[in-house]
């Protein structure tokens, strides 16, 4: 305790006095760092959005070096990327960082978001938390899609024709949407380059502002916590959440070490097996676009298979287009859907305990069968564990009231 | 032991961790820092394209002054004259830096009377010290101008000599750069190259 | 006429993976990356046999001395019969335009090949050659059915005869459909190489394939593993310092 306190109560230097004259910065350190208090019992899943914030600036960092080097002209830009892995030199690093950082993105987000889902961290207050989030996951798939076109390789072509022609399906205004994202009656130079400005700049503004106001928002109602109590119930005499600790140094070096394990999964990646068996570097795209050959199997990236499954689930081109956006947006009203008093699952019943699961699973399968080709008993699969998706959501109005739950703790459980 | 001491042990082990937290980990911002700043460098296609270039001079003229491009530059070989060589030494008072003591402007097996590694051929940069354009070739003699024969700046009027020695009262500042060459055989310079390097 | 109907047969779609859509088993390359002198011998291979008509547009010939271990002067001497210096690309001696003329489609460049296809992929192909006299080559091929390259490397291996099993299907309407499946090579006239030869001269070449599609991996791999070193050891140190830290945080009562 005595340590603890001796921090908070240094003396300040001239050059702080004068920079907090004219700065709130001390102030902006003690109310975002230093005296920003969060529960001591965070697990593992509370890891994944500062993950996230490191993947966010891996990528920012070993974008502006590509962006150095990489050609955004059809004829240019399958040899420039050529150039980067074999001329510039490191160039191959800083690719490979991209490329994985980009799968890992994903990897880090969707367990980011499942965190929210076991401990109900969607629910009053934080629901605008949620909503932001879901925001980024959108801006997210977007800058990751147009990220996609730029190496200009086979797959990159043939997964955006695919993609940018489903806009098409929007009744009236579809075909001009199509016209108006391509720039150009088909996929061209046009195209490549503005997805580039997309990439580059529009998108990577858009996600920094938003994860600036995420954590804003976090800030404003303090993080929830595995027990789904709220730690500012109980404080001490001083204002101090007896069950919480500093962000600094407590979450701060608790944050290093997992920081440091996901460097070495992620340099385990980015040094062995970069392609990751076709996952994260798809073989098709060694091969330069070609307007006039169709790969075999055109297939999104990995981390968007599972809504990609859905849309080939519906044997018609709106509806299927439409389950997909359902799909994508029905997370966002989870803060409305979920009707449970009780927030996390520690405390929740048998019923929705088995639906997450089933949810969970349905998910990660729907990733693989998007993989699949779409016949035989891939199709019935498809849309088996579809209806469980959307079931998920869209009953749980219903079994989350039913559902019976276990008396909630009023403070927080940490044993180490 | 009493509290106080387990406390005191605490403090420095964990002054001590922190410490070799914050060594270890700015070591390692430093070496994953290193591929990016290196990156910056002239990858190998810059070095393929700004490789040396071999000039063949075997029917030069004496006289006669050839143009080509090295590393984006423009790169002047002039077959000088007996009677050119001759007026090198004329107008040594009016020039800046008559022994190229400067050394960033030539390497040293040009730092001579004739700013060569053979008297005949000169070999400099074509971009004038002041502030780079071209410098037109002059090499009529004119007497009653005191003008024996070299080069002239268009852009400020900067004057270099048959050697590329920069003139006094001028605004640029420095002889012309001789670059790094050298004679591959008695008809080939290869220019980009010093005589020691591979 | 035998091949488009071993096409039939043998498009099945294939999983994700590097073949490229057929069905057909392909052997085990079983290339060994590390083997200096094997990739040596496989850009030998590759410039005296495919250089002619397929370049390799992103591979410097001084990026290969110096994994290869060869000298500017072996370079120059060995393998660069279309190039100057040693910093130049890997240009095929074939015109492009004139290569589309008379093959009905350029050769493609090789850089990247292994890594489009598969090291697997291009070890079969360049043993899968069979006669056929329907085509414009003379040839066709197993793993690639309709193929427009000849059999390049008819020299070494000699000429096989590809013996096909056939098996005809009637439905209700009564139409049949007759599907011919591969069973194996015979082999016609002998080449310069036994099939040892053949196959370890094929192996070499798509190691040099593979190496060229990615030159940087030896090293990226060495240079991980010092880095995940470095990593552990700073997760040892931050470990001890979270936990450090953590100490004074109490247990719930």
């Amino acid at each position: 305790m005595a340590r603890v306190e001796a921090e908070v109560g240094k003396p300040q230097s001239a050059i702080m006095r004068w920079i907090d004259d004219r700065f709130p910065w001390t102030e902006t350190m003690k109310y975002h760092v230093t005296e920003y208090y969060a529960s001591k019992n965070f697990n593992v899943w509370y890891v994944f959005g500062v993950l996230a914030l490191v993947v966010l600036v891996i990528q920012l960092v070993t974008g502006i070096f590509l962006t150095m080097n990489y050609k955004p002209a059809a004829m240019e830009a399958f040899a420039s990327v050529e150039y980067i892995m074999r001329d510039v030199e490191w160039g191959w690093l800083i690719r490979y960082m991209h490329s994985t950082g980009a799968s890992f993105f994903f990897i880090v987000v969707y367990l980011h978001m499942f965190r929210a889902m076991l401990y109900g961290s969607y629910k009053k207050p934080r629901e605008l938390i949620w909503i932001i989030g879901m925001l980024i996951f959108f801006v997210l798939m977007a800058e990751a899609f147009a990220g996609y076109l730029l190496p200009w390789g086979q797959m990159s072509y043939w997964g955006a024709q695919v993609i940018i022609s489903l806009f098409g399906a929007i009744p009236g205004v579809g075909e001009a949407l199509v016209e108006i994202i391509r720039g150009d009656y088909s996929i061209s130079d046009i195209t490549l380059n503005r997805f580039f400005a997309l990439h580059v700049i529009t998108l990577p503004l858009a996600l920094i502002a938003l994860v600036f106001v995420h954590i804003v928002a976090l800030h404003e109602v303090g993080s929830n916590n595995p027990d789904g109590v709220e730690i500012k119930d109980y404080k001490g005499a001083d204002g101090v959440p007896l069950d919480g600790v500093a962000f600094h140094p407590y979450h701060t070096s608790k944050d290093l070490v997992a920081i440091i394990i996901f460097l070495i999964i992620f340099s385990g990646v980015v040094f062995f097996a970069p392609e990751m068996g076709g996952y994260f570097l798809e073989y098709a795209n060694f091969e330069p676009a070609n307007m006039l050959a169709t790969p075999e199997h055109i297939a999104p990236v990995w981390y968007f298979t599972p809504f990609y499954a859905i849309l080939r689930a519906v044997p018609d081109k709106l509806w299927g287009a439409a389950m997909m956006g359902g799909a994508v947006l029905l997370p966002v009203f989870l803060p409305w859907l979920d009707r449970s008093r009780v927030k996390s699952i520690r405390y929740r019943g048998w019923i929705y305990k088995s639906t997450l699961t089933c949810f969970a699973i349905s998910f990660v399968l729907l990733g693989w069968l998007g993989t699949m080709p779409a016949d035989g008993a891939y199709v019935l699969a498809t849309r088996f564990c579809t209806a469980i998706y959307f079931a998920f959501f869209l009953l749980m109005p219903y079994y989350t009231v039913i559902d019976k739950t276990k008396p909630v703790p009023e403070r927080v459980i940490y044993n180490g | 032991m009493s509290e106080d001491d387990v406390d005191r042990i605490d403090r420095n082990r964990r002054h001590f961790l922190t410490v070799a937290t914050i060594v270890t980990g700015v070591a390692g911002a430093g070496f994953a820092a290193f591929p990016f700043l290196a990156s910056l460098k002239p990858s190998a296609r810059a070095q393929a394209l700004g490789a040396p270039v071999e000039v063949p001079i075997g029917s030069m003229q004496p006289g006669e002054l050839v143009r080509v491009m090295w590393r984006g530059k423009l790169v002047f070989i002039l077959r000088r004259t007996e009677e050119m060589l001759g007026r090198l030494s004329a107008n040594l008072d009016q020039l800046r830096d008559p022994k190229s003591e400067i050394v960033e402007q030539q390497p040293d097996y040009a730092a001579n009377d004739t700013r060569s590694v053979k008297p005949e051929f000169l070999v400099v940069v074509g971009s004038c010290t002041h502030l780079g354009c071209a410098p037109l070739e002059d090499f009529e003699v004119r007497p009653s101008e005191n003008w024996a024969g070299g080069f002239f700046c268009p852009c400020h009027g900067s004057k270099f000599d048959l050697a590329g020695r920069v003139y006094k009262g001028v605004p640029a500042p420095l002889n012309l750069r001789v670059p790094p060459h050298r004679f591959v055989r008695d008809n080939l310079i290869l220019i980009g190259l010093d005589a020691g390097a591979a | 006429m035998f091949a488009r109907l071993v096409a039939i047969a043998a498009c099945f779609v294939s999983t994700q993976g590097a073949a490229a859509g057929d069905d057909v088993e392909l052997k085990k390359a079983n290339i060994d990356p590390g083997d200096i002198p094997s990739l040596q011998r496989g850009a030998r291979n590759f410039m005296n046999y495919c250089s002619g008509c397929h370049s390799a547009q992103y591979v410097r010939f001084n990026t290969i001395g110096k994994h290869l271990e060869l000298s500017e002067e072996q370079l120059v001497n060995n393998l660069m019969f279309n190039a100057e210096k040693s910093f130049e690309t890997m240009h095929a001696a074939m015109p492009a335009a004139d290569a589309e003329r008379w093959f009905g489609i350029p050769p493609p460049d090789m850089s990247l090949m292994a890594r489009a296809n598969g090291a697997d992929y291009i070890y079969n192909f360049l043993k899968s050659f069979y006669v056929d006299a329907d085509s414009p080559t003379g040839v066709d091929n197993i793993v690639m059915p309709g193929a427009s390259m000849p059999h390049v490397l008819w020299e070494l291996q000699g000429y096989h005869f590809a013996v096909f099993s056939e098996n005809t299907e009637t439905d209700e309407t009564g139409s049949s459909t007759t599907t011919y499946q591969f069973e194996h090579f015979e082999q016609i006239t002998s080449g310069l190489m036994d099939e040892k030869e053949y196959d370890d001269f094929v192996r070499d070449t798509v190691n040099f394939l593979a190496y060229i599609a990615e030159p940087i991996r030896a090293e990226r791999r060495k240079i991980g593993g010092w880095v995940i070193i470095y990593l552990l050891v700073f997760l040892v140190i931050a470990t001890m310092l979270k936990k450090q830290i953590w100490k004074d945080v109490r247990r719930s009562d």
